[in-house]
């Protein structure tokens, strides 16, 4: 009875003391955690922003009209002649053709994922093949479209840099506009069946409708995915001095020249190089940044 | 078409008084069993909803009284596993088993659901989207439709002026009424409304209930609510449900002042649910 008593009398005065000791060490570990946590992310800002930094420093230095304007100079000529116009000329045309190749077939088949068979067997195999397709490293795709298309037809080409680019949009568009269709409250959907609507209908005003941001945000982030990349260009559409508007026979593109004329030992070269690295990245940036615009303007 | 008595149908809970009372019956619901999977959630349903009238669903959560309204358009549909067997019957045709194009049925079934679900795009083409799927009307009637299906849905007033802006812009009271809207824009001859009420607050959902009682002139209502008071307040023919099995359906009024049985006193009185 008597040791009960005490038992209680301490219970009475203790919660107290320990809720407080308890409180106290709960804002001691939120301290720490917090401190780790911005610590990590001032790490990785450092490096990003020195990326940025010297991408900068190097890359307009050497921005000038003439970059802008004339093809490839050859190697050693004096500084500021010659620019990157073929190249870039090249880039787009590629990234464009395979945009405009990948985006609709990606789209199309994250629509019979998410609207038409979302939880069937077919289905889940071509996510499963998607997901292998998505991670696969690039110089993969690069080697694929060399061995089906260059080695075929004997010839480097822009149309073969075209194919690589748009084997690498489709897994991105596929993945994102599944993702964004999902988001789609089913009541929205009921609601358009329910005043009697065909599928397909539904689908295009509804449902893509209502995750077009989205959708878009995934294609954007695909164009500024196959902007940069070398690997799969370096094995199809190769690289070349000169212009090349038809896509025939190697074409000259951003990112293997920035390859090709950072490893040379010429200045003026080198230059141009981070000319190009200056360019991509600023392409880059705006997409992003537009694609962030986009998602959040709903 | 069946012309028989409302009451009449009914399971044998109900041996009531109100054999005289012969309306026509637009919805004949006959040995209705649902299932989700290998869960049954309607057990042997059988009632008739009378034309023109309300009739109000209420039971607690889960004792299928949605289930039972999704399955007037054929919802379920949308969801592999789920299915119905039994008959409902609209008209005289047997809705479970016809063969004709399931939009044509939910053209003559207009829903809305509990959450207001505008559609991406303006006011006027959220409206007006539903009327173009079956009708082509020139510019001007369209207009007048839109207008028409507002004005019936007490929303005119607060949107004459934007029609053009986006659906979503509108308040969640709004919306609702909308949504009603849009249903009520294709002249269906049966509105079933699932909770329409369940987010909306007790301003709007005046409204709506005036607006209900409203289109009842032109429309079969059918009404799932959670809330006793609107079911009293809103409904001609009340059933109450309880673990998918429909255990008393006759006239509200009776219903609520002397019901059959003491589990829907027990539920409505709320001593139970």
């Amino acid at each position: 009875m008597k040791t009960n008593e005490i038992a209680n009398e301490n219970a009475d005065q203790n919660p107290d003391r320990a809720r407080i000791a308890r409180f106290a060490r709960r804002k001691q570990i939120n301290r720490i955690a917090l401190t780790l946590s911005l610590a990590a992310m001032l790490f990785g800002m450092f490096w990003l922003a020195w990326i940025l930094w010297e991408t900068l420093r190097l890359g307009l230095g050497s921005l000038s009209m003439a970059m802008l304007t004339q093809s490839t100079p050859p190697p050693n000529e004096p500084l500021g002649e010659g620019g990157l116009a073929n190249a870039i000329m090249g880039s787009l045309l590629m990234v464009a053709l395979a945009t405009f190749v990948g985006a609709p077939i990606g789209i199309l088949s994250g629509v019979y994922l998410a609207e038409y068979d979302p939880r069937g067997k077919l289905a889940m195999i071509i996510r499963f093949v998607n997901d292998l397709l998505l991670s696969a490293p690039s110089i993969i795709i690069g080697l694929f479209v060399y061995a089906v298309m260059v080695v075929r037809f004997k010839a480097f080409s822009g149309w073969a840099g075209a194919v690589a680019l748009a084997l690498i949009v489709i897994p991105v568009v596929i993945r994102t506009t599944e993702n964004m269709l999902m988001l789609i409250p089913a009541g929205l959907r009921e609601a358009a069946y329910a005043l009697g609507a065909p599928k397909w209908k539904v689908i295009t005003r509804i449902t893509l409708t209502a995750a077009r941001a989205g959708v878009l945000t995934g294609i954007l982030l695909a164009v500024a995915r196959i902007s940069g990349e070398t690997a799969p260009l370096l094995f199809t559409a190769l690289n070349n001095q000169f212009w090349n508007f038809g896509l025939d026979g190697p074409t000259a593109n951003l990112p293997v020249t920035i390859l090709q004329f950072a490893m040379s030992p010429y200045e003026n070269w080198q230059q141009l190089a981070w000319g190009g690295v200056f360019l991509i990245t600023m392409a880059v940036l705006g997409l992003n940044i537009l694609a962030r615009v986009l998602s959040r303007k709903k | 078409m069946t012309t028989m008595n409302a009451m009449n149908a009914m399971n044998a809970t109900n041996d009531d008084p109100q054999q005289e009372t012969a309306l026509p019956i637009k919805i004949a619901v006959r040995d209705l069993n649902f299932y989700y999977g290998k869960f049954l959630a309607l057990k042997q349903i059988s009632l008739d909803i009378p034309e023109h009238c309300v009739t109000a669903f209420i039971g607690p959560s889960g004792c299928g009284k949605s289930t039972l309204l999704r399955t007037f358009n054929r919802m379920y549909e949308l969801y592999p596993e789920q299915r119905a067997t039994g008959s409902i019957t609209l008209d005289g045709e047997n809705l479970l088993a016809s063969t004709q194009d399931i939009a044509l049925i939910r053209a003559r079934i207009g829903m809305v659901f509990q959450k207001p679900t505008p559609f991406p795009m303006s006011i006027f083409d959220n409206i007006a989207f539903g009327v173009k799927l079956f009708e082509n009307l020139s510019r001007i009637d369209m207009e007048e439709r839109v207008e028409w299906a507002l004005k019936k849905a007490a929303l005119w007033d607060e949107v004459k002026d934007k029609l053009p802006q986006s659906g979503a812009s509108l308040s969640g009271g709004q919306q609702q009424r909308l949504c009603i809207a849009r249903g009520v824009a294709i002249k269906p001859e049966v509105l079933l409304l699932d909770e329409p009420c369940s987010a909306l607050d007790p301003i709007s959902t005046a409204r709506i209930e005036e607006l209900i009682a409203e289109i009842k002139k032109d429309y079969t209502v059918i009404i799932v609510t959670h809330n006793m008071q609107q079911a009293a307040r809103c409904s001609d023919y009340t059933a109450y449900m309880y673990l998918g099995e429909l255990m008393e359906f006759g006239e509200t009024e009776q219903m609520f002042l002397k019901p059959v049985r003491q589990e829907t006193e027990d539920y409505i009185t709320g001593r139970f649910g």
